[in-house]
């Protein structure tokens, strides 16, 4: 699915604005100025993300240290409902835990997630394209089979899989750092086919050019060409598709914890708390998976409409 | 022609072949099914027994080829769990999955490419840009909270649809179908919005794209100078020319919508293929996981070599050719 | 797209015929959380599925709404001696295919209750000859008294012997049936319903039987059984009043069920005794930070813990009242004598102080494994244990997994690979003398060995072992009990568990269903009317 999310224009064949440095030149950004749509998603994911950052400071406990957790304090409503209680402003969970703390914590952990998978995916993906795209011949032909072989599943399948198997390989200790590494694990590993691809396509394109060959005759190292020249190239697409990769990830981290593969209760995600607040939604505690919700909701719209953004922007054709 | 078949099919076998190694190695560490087969309190020598005449003393490598060759006569053994054949199981659930999966194409396609024509030719309204912003609140929900609350409006508060599985079936040879009773159909409406969904938000987006840059092409503005109306270029030309691509994205999501249908008919209680792995892997029912993901990717190679074997018969230059001519 | 325009139309015009119509009679729609797979009443022996198979087979005794042991088909039975049982067989009874039942379908059925690959073994003892006096009389002869012949026995269906043999299915259906088995997909038994439909893991329907031999208390023409698995589909179902009964429904959606006005969950005690257990037996645990040592060989560590946990309180909260605490390793119901004992109150002071003579004054980090889709709230329960446990000192890493990995861990052919653990049990003959055995007996025992079959933690007193073997052939009931109560008082003062509490069934019924709820969470449908 993530696939097609890969912005349509921006086959590696045709002329971009490039690297980000370039990227984030006066043209794009007098673009960003004029889009409020851009600037209010932008203004929206940094609070996020500042908000995650400094979620120690902002919660009233942390809802991962289970002697801060009082089971009489469970199950109160938020601060402006008739019983509700200081200093549980959006009420607590069962468990009492503070459901503001708790997706403070939450969502630290799911941009954890989020950008680390992210990042290895780009890291795997931009290396893999790079050595496929430069070299070609054999190694081009083995990776990129097992692109074809790892595009057979959909990225939630592959987690779901990397997941089981290492869970099952460390079933012995499987704390919440372990967790949480086999899900960046997962999501990068099954996240990497559509960088690879894209940074392949610039390479094979630009290393056809006259510049190339003339870097060559001058004896530059193969590698700093395709780093300085061709990589840069490829820069915006990979940015593009890493901005709406960062909502899936996010998402499939969600949906793993809705199949049992997530963050465990105890130190839970934004989407582990969607999960269990799950059940509470006949039970009338309505905001155990009400705030949760909302909270992954406007992150993730806020992350893609950035993304959509950006892609049209990069996009010369659409200017 | 025939040699470039050959060769993808070749491909394809060899890519079934790495799936099935993948799946065995996977599913044979995931757990252990032994203590789902028997009540808990059975003895260990009880155990033992049902270990051994499961073969899952044997050596590895021993049990994956015994796998192999059954799975090449499409014999995967029986299922741990139901103690049935797993190629009859997933036999019996496939019309369900398929006939899910094909109507949240539909669905996804008929509203995707409508508002994705609107949102294009109305670029820079109010309503265009609402439109998109709300199309993400699709992708930026869970599935299964989307499914959820469908149920909590629609089957709890107002009653309207059935909140869980297929209603009344009609059998036709070994295909059951809910597409002939009322109960089968209204059962179908909020399982095809819930997985149909994403798609939906994925293809207005293409055909938005698409449609953008056919707009801004020479032949448009030559079909704009020879005085066509507004209609015949946005329809008859602009969209038909989006459709290739979108045809061609919408199939190959096809194998994704069958796998993302695991979380809607999670939800739903939909007996299909997805329920069924899910069950499977909360018993550590071994042959059925192993079988559904050899079953998965069959259906996204063939899906794959059918494209492009049908790429290479519509040659895009006559493509191009033809399109000039009009 | 035409065709999906006129799929909505056609939808919505159902929509109108179906609000029109009147509730189909008699037909009780049911959905539980489990599947039912086998038919085979031999193969799978889990509560869910056993209460399915005693709609279509019965056994020669059957439990009654109170759980007591009753006649189904054989009417009555007498002890000659302590060694031999005299049972008459019900004349008159037809299995669903026409053939009579005589006392050859019950030589056969013991016969393949004990074969290999039944997974009711222990539900006929192994010493007892089964031996036919006439056509409707059999005759059971034992090697050792035991008291307990027929506690079993209301699980241990019988099969016609006749059928079984021409369908090739005289031999039991094996867990681990490579080929599909007849047995395991038709059904012959002489029981109120007749399966009309089975689908596994989508839907089964069962027809009331025309023929039965009693007098129905149901008024239903067939039950139509869905297994649906996600919780808050479930409880959507019987909101919607798409199914009658649903099993089980989660606590905290109990009062949203009864305040629907359409129907209403029945609840009570549950057989199941929840508890945590600590392995006692290792030199150094698997998973604790304390090297060279194991602090659960101490008493005091034990005690500790013991107190550390406020029952009360995981009651009120966790549970949202629907637990019973107990002091017991059994259920009050299976034990006459359980009012005799009270579970200390919780003190956490009293907890820290013998932590620190024990030698742990800081406390310690142990890993707790916990299963999350097994009990009611089961991770909850852990997640609050953990908490309590924090405020003594010891650090609690939870392990919360799906059973299918929980179980896969923690029990015997997993090697007991656990330190600290939560596990439940409902002994299945209904008698203490399971859990003594099984629970609580010492493992590695070269003359029985499956005592301590479940005793993950290894827990170790051979006194107790002693008075459990004199339990097992005790007739007199006062005196089995006299037994019976101080086994479990050795249990308490070594504090070789940590009982929490018997968990609350909870089932969610149409007000149009009436319905009688058993402790032992098998949903009998044969007592249930539903009005128009």
């Amino acid at each position: 699915m993530t696939e097609m999310l890969a912005p349509d224009g921006l086959d590696p064949a045709t002329p971009r604005a490039g690297w980000a440095a370039r990227a984030l030149d006066s043209d794009v950004f007098y673009a960003f100025r004029r889009s409020p749509l851009a600037i209010g998603a932008a203004i929206v994911t940094l609070a996020f993300f500042a908000v995650a950052i400094f979620a120690p400071l902002l919660a009233v406990q942390n809802p991962f240290d289970p002697a801060q957790l009082e089971l009489l304090n469970s199950r109160i409503p938020p601060l402006w409902s008739a019983d509700g209680q200081a200093p549980f402003l959006l009420g607590s969970d069962e468990q009492g835990r503070d459901v503001l703390s708790a997706i403070l914590y939450g969502l630290r952990i799911s941009l954890l997630v989020g950008v680390l998978g992210v990042g290895l995916a780009a890291a795997i993906g931009i290396v893999l394209g790079l050595v496929a795209g430069y070299f070609g011949g054999v190694i081009d032909t083995v990776i990129m089979r097992i692109a074809d072989v790892q595009l057979t599943f959909p990225a939630i399948l592959i987690a779901l899989m990397i997941d089981g198997v290492v869970k099952s390989a460390l079933s012995n200790r499987l704390d919440e750092r372990t967790m949480l590494a086999v899900l960046v694990l997962s999501i990068g590993l099954s996240f990497w086919v559509q960088y690879a691809r894209t940074v392949r396509g610039s390479v094979m394109v630009e290393r056809t050019k006259d510049y190339v060959a003339a870097a060559q005759l001058i004896g530059l190292p193969s590698w700093t060409i395709m780093r300085r020249h061709v990589l840069p190239n490829a820069m915006g697409p990979v940015l593009v598709i890493a901005t709406i990769n960062l909502a899936l990830a996010i998402l499939t981290e969600a949906t793993l914890s809705f199949l049992g593969s997530g963050m465990p209760e105890t130190m839970p995600s934004l989407g582990t708390l969607i999960r269990i607040g799950n059940n509470y939604l006949f039970s009338g505690e309505w905001w155990v998976i009400a705030f949760p919700g909302l909270a992954l909701a406007t992150l993730i719209l806020a992350i893609n409409l950035l993304g959509d953004w950006l892609r049209d922007a990069l996009n010369p054709k659409l200017r | 022609m025939l040699a470039f078949t050959l060769r993808r099919v070749l491909q394809a076998i060899g890519v079934m072949i790495v799936v099935g190694a993948l799946s065995f190695t996977m599913f044979r560490f995931a757990g252990d099914p032994i203590s789902q087969i028997v009540s808990q309190d059975a003895s260990s020598a009880e155990r033992a027994e049902i270990r051994k005449s499961l073969g899952l003393d044997d050596p590895v490598l021993v049990q994956f080829g015994r796998y192999f060759i059954n799975a090449a006569r499409f014999d995967f053994g029986m299922s741990y769990r139901f103690r049935e054949p797993v190629a009859k199981l997933l036999l019996e659930r496939m019309p369900a999955t398929l006939e899910l999966a094909t109507c949240a194409t539909v669905l996804a396609m008929t509203l995707g490419i409508l508002l994705g024509v609107y949102t294009a030719l109305r670029r820079n309204s109010f309503l265009a840009t609402l439109l998109s912003a709300v199309s993400l609140i699709g992708i930026s929900l869970p599935t299964f909270l989307i499914g959820i609350l469908l149920i909590y409006l629609f089957a709890v508060v107002l009653g309207w649809l059935p909140s869980y599985g297929r209603g009344d079936t009609v059998r036709l040879g070994w295909w059951t179908t809910g597409l002939l009773t009322t109960s089968g159909l209204k059962s179908l409406i909020m399982p095809s919005i819930t997985l149909g969904l994403f798609q939906m938000t994925l293809i207005m987006r293409l055909v938005r794209a698409e449609m953008l840059e056919v707009l801004r092409t020479d032949y448009i503005r030559f079909a704009r100078a020879r005085g066509l109306t507004t209609r015949a270029i946005h329809f008859g030309h602009a969209l038909k020319n989006t459709l290739v691509p979108v045809i061609t994205v919408a199939g190959l999501q096809f194998g994704s919508v069958i796998a993302f249908a695991i979380i809607t008919e999670t939800v739903f209680q939909w007996p299909g293929m997805g329920l069924l792995f899910v069950q499977a892997v909360q018993n550590v029912d071994i042959p059925i996981m192993a079988a559904y993901l050899l079953v998965v990717s069959l259906i996204f190679v063939t899906i794959n070599l059918i494209v492009d074997i049908l790429y290479t018969l519509v040659d895009p230059r006559l493509h191009a050719g033809a399109a000039r001519r009009t | 797209m035409t065709m999906l325009n006129r799929t909505g139309l056609l939808a919505a015009a159902a929509c109108f015929f179906a609000l029109a119509l009147p509730a189909s009679a008699q037909t009780l729609r049911y959905a539980n959380q489990g599947n039912l797979t086998s038919l085979d009443p031999y193969t799978l022996k889990e509560s869910t599925t056993i209460a399915h198979h005693a709609h279509i087979y019965e056994g020669l005794v059957a439990r009654d709404k109170d759980l007591k042991i009753v006649p189904a088909l054989a009417e009555s039975w007498e002890t000659l001696d302590p060694r031999h049982w005299r049972f008459h067989l019900r004349k008159g009874v037809k299995f669903h295919n026409g053939d009579p039942f005589t006392a050859d379908d019950v030589i056969f059925s013991a016969e393949r209750v004990r074969s290999k690959g039944s997974n009711f073994l222990s539900n006929v003892p192994p010493d007892a000859k089964f031996v036919k006096v006439d056509d409707h009389t059999v005759d059971v002869m034992l090697d050792t008294p035991n008291p307990i012949l027929t506690s079993q026995w209301d699980s241990w269906f019988i099969m016609g012997k006749k059928w079984c043999e021409e369908n090739n299915s005289a031999a039991p259906t094996p867990a681990s049936a490579t080929t599909p088995s007849y047995a395991s997909l038709h059904e012959n038994g002489t029981g109120p319903f007749i399966i009309d439909v089975h689908q596994p893991g989508v839907k089964t329907v069962f027809k009331a039987n025309p023929t039965w031999w009693g007098k129905p208390e149901h008024n239903l023409k067939e039950i139509v059984f869905t297994p649906i698995g996600s919780a808050a589909t479930r409880v959507a179902a019987l909101l919607s009043g798409e199914v009658d009964v649903i099993e089980p429904v989660p606590i905290q959606d109990i009062d949203r069920v009864n305040s629907s006005g359409s129907a209403t969950v029945l609840t009570g005690p549950e057989l199941r005794t929840i508890f945590l257990g600590m392995d006692q037996n290792r030199d150094e645990l698997l998973y604790s930070n304390v090297k060279g040592k194991n602090p659960f060989k101490d008493t005091r560590v034990r005690e500790a813990f013991y107190k550390a946990v406020d029952v009360e309180l995981i009651k009120t909260r966790v549970m949202r009242g629907l637990s019973t605490p107990s002091a017991l390793m059994i259920a009050p119901q299976l034990f006459a004598l359980s009012k005799d004992f009270t579970r200390a109150k919780p003190d956490a002071a009293a907890a820290k102080k013998l932590l620190a003579d024990a030698g742990y004054p800081d406390g310690f980090e142990v890993t707790m494994d916990c299963p999350n889709d097994r009990y009611v709230n089961d991770a909850a329960i852990c997640q609050a244990v953990v908490g309590m446990l924090a405020r003594i000192g010891v650090k609690v890493d939870l392990l919360a997994q799906p059973k299918a990995q929980y179980f896969a861990k923690v029990l015997k052919p997993g090697g007991f690979k656990t330190s600290f653990f939560m596990l439940g049990w409902t002994p299945s003959s209904g008698d203490s003398h399971n859990v003594l055995h099984d629970i609580m007996g010492c493992g590695n025992d070269p003359a029985d060995a499956t005592r301590g079959e479940a005793n993950l933690g290894g827990y170790c007193n051979k006194e107790l072992d002693a008075l459990a073997d004199k339990v097992l052939i005790e007739t007199d009931t006062a005196k089995r009990d006299q037994m019976i109560k101080q086994a479990f008082e050795i249990g308490i003062k070594d504090y070789a568990y940590i009982p929490l509490h018997q968990q609350a069934l909870a089932w969610g019924v149409s007000k149009k269903v009436k319905l009688t709820q058993r402790a032992d969470n098998q949903v009998m449908l044969y007592w249930a009317t539903k009005q128009e």
